[in-house]
């Protein structure tokens, strides 16, 4: 027992503080929206308990085929970003050195420091017909006219892995980085080939960082507003976007909340599932990131 | 593989063509918004037109550089108020949720510490509208029970600091209770052992000690407030914050003066890349 343990009063004015934001910010605000999306409005100013708003969202095919695009293509994006990335954690954790090692390491760090904004702003320059790409491409005599390459969901794709990459590099580095490199030789010298290497030494150690990358960028690309609103503009069809609809737009707050526990029952079920299949606790996954 | 064993020289060649790319990826969208906030066009696109600082300084001919943008000015100023509570708020907290954490011990210690994690969790939209509806239902009781009107529970920039630090200040307890952990108990002994009060050993030797990850998780929770879209989207009221600005911007169809702001904010940001992480290669980890 360590003997500077805050006293009664220490931790009273300690837990305070974290009480009230807990209850006031996270707790109570999801209480208040998983009520209003129990109720249906029946008169002016009169509403009654109800599961009408879930129905309608099984009811409308718009409403579920967005809910079930948008968790495919957030699985789709967790795998290429791990495939993307692995190579690139592995580089970064066991052969570059010194100076090469921080420049690689500012060269991930950088672009995730800069704005959201401002990479999308950047992704606007190089794919809009008039932008960078297209016109290198005209120019080449690839296309005969320059092409849009925004508004198609390979540019979502590729505009949520890149806003993701940084989230599955960093749990990747570290865990990269506590393998020792004596198991490796070990395990050459007795005759492992690359692939034997790869599958029984590196990604079991590897398992704790793997899990909460993915468990990371999963997370962040189901509930990623920007990047596919301003890739896909009107075809984009993302689930936040929805629920950014039926909030601010038509001010249905009952189906916003309805749309809002869904998406996080989906995002808890999902990272429970990730967590649990790996075997990991979500503490220490989270701790890691 | 490891560089001790012998590797085929076109697998080598392989990866280090692998990273060039992959690189190239990585940083081609913010070199190509440096690059066209100096293009003397009135749109942010090919062809190249010249170099001109227009887009920085100019303030006459229909073009407004970024120094004469009063809109985007204000907007600057306002994130920069919010993000200056969300810091203060978030360090404030953090640092009192690290002692409850690293040395307290009560009922319900591993129930807090799970909940603590959850913000993290909960998808920036969705922490956005539950915050959102609180308010508004409070605000709605005490006008209707009281007609007592509180503008702070309305969307504006008060609500947006209350949606941002509900997450941000899991960030920087993390943080900090990651450093507080690593401290030597030992020496708050000797200072007890010496005579020193409890509040002079918290005072000299404590938080001394944790400065760094005070002022480390304060520069992240400014970084963090100042570049959130997601949670502030849903909480803004008429007063924009920058990156509202800007989404309003990029969507009416850019100017290239967002591109100097962008370039203005990479620069911002690559200076506490390089104050955060390189002088201390150890911390590269924490997030």
């Amino acid at each position: 027992m360590n003997v500077l343990a805050p006293r009664r009063l220490g931790l009273f004015l300690l837990l305070a503080p974290a009480v009230l934001w807990l209850a006031l910010l996270i707790l109570l605000p999801h209480v208040e929206v998983g009520l209003l999306s129990l109720r249906e409005r029946v008169g002016p100013g009169e509403f009654a308990t109800s599961f009408k708003q879930y129905l309608t969202f099984f009811d409308e095919p718009l409403y579920w085929h967005t809910f079930v695009r948008t968790a495919l293509m957030s699985v789709i994006v967790t795998v290429l970003a791990l495939l993307l990335a692995f190579p690139v954690a592995w580089s970064i954790a066991k052969v570059a050195r010194g100076r090469v090692r921080a420049m690689l390491m500012a060269g991930i760090l950088l672009p995730f420091w800069a704005s959201e904004l401002v990479r999308m702003l950047g992704w606007l320059i190089l794919l809009r017909g008039s932008g960078v790409i297209p016109q290198l491409l005209f120019w080449l005599g690839f296309t005969a006219e320059p092409v849009e390459l925004l508004y198609h969901d390979a540019t979502i794709l590729v505009g949520l892995v890149y806003s993701s990459l940084l989230f599955m590099l960093v749990p990747l580095i570290n865990a990269l980085e506590t393998l020792d490199d004596s198991l490796i030789e070990a395990a050459y010298d007795l005759g492992g080939n690359r692939l034997d290497i790869l599958r029984r030494i590196v990604v079991p150690h590897a398992a704790p960082g793997i899990a909460a990358g993915c468990i990371m960028v999963f997370m962040l690309t189901l509930g990623n507003y920007l990047t596919p609103v301003i890739l896909g503009g009107k075809n984009s069809m993302w689930f936040t976007e929805q629920i950014y609809t039926q909030f601010i737009t038509r001010f249905n707050w009952e189906q916003g909340s309805a749309f809002a526990f869904l998406l996080l029952g989906l995002s808890s079920l999902l990272v429970w599932l990730g967590l649990k299949l790996t075997g990991q606790r979500f503490a220490d996954s989270m701790r890691r990131t | 593989m490891i560089p001790s064993l012998p590797d085929n020289r076109w697998l080598l060649r392989g990866r280090s063509l692998y990273l060039a790319a992959f690189f190239l990826f990585l940083l081609l969208p913010l070199s190509v918004v440096a690059v066209f906030a100096f293009n003397n066009s009135l749109f942010p696109t090919p062809p190249w037109k010249g170099f001109t600082l227009d887009w920085f300084v100019a303030n006459a001919g229909g073009r407004t550089g970024l120094l004469f943008d009063s809109e985007l000015l204000a907007s600057i100023w306002n994130s920069c108020k919010v993000a200056f509570w969300v810091s203060l708020i978030s360090v404030l907290l953090g640092t009192s949720n690290a002692f409850l954490l690293e040395r307290a011990e009560f009922r319900g210690k591993g129930l807090f510490t799970t909940l603590m994690l959850v913000p993290l969790v909960i998808p920036g939209v969705i922490l956005g509208i539950s915050i959102l509806a609180f308010a508004s239902q409070i605000a709605n009781f005490l006008y209707d029970s009281w007609e007592i009107e509180l503008e702070w529970l309305r969307p504006g920039l008060p609500l947006v600091v209350m949606g941002q630090v509900s997450y941000i200040i899991t960030i920087a307890t993390l943080t900090i209770a990651a450093r507080l952990k690593r401290f030597d108990t030992s020496l708050e002994e000797a200072a007890l052992n010496l005579g020193a009060s409890r509040w002079a050993i918290l005072r000299t030797i404590t938080l001394p000690y944790l400065k760094p990850a005070i002022i480390g998780s304060g520069a992240v929770a400014f970084l963090l407030s100042f570049e959130n879209f997601n949670t502030t989207l849903m909480l803004v009221g008429s007063d924009n914050p920058l990156t509202i600005l800007m989404y309003g911007r990029m969507r009416e169809g850019a100017s290239p003066v967002l591109n100097a702001v962008s370039l203005a904010l990479m620069l911002v940001s690559a200076l506490a890349v390089v104050l955060l992480y390189l002088r201390k290669p150890q911390q590269a980890g924490d997030n």
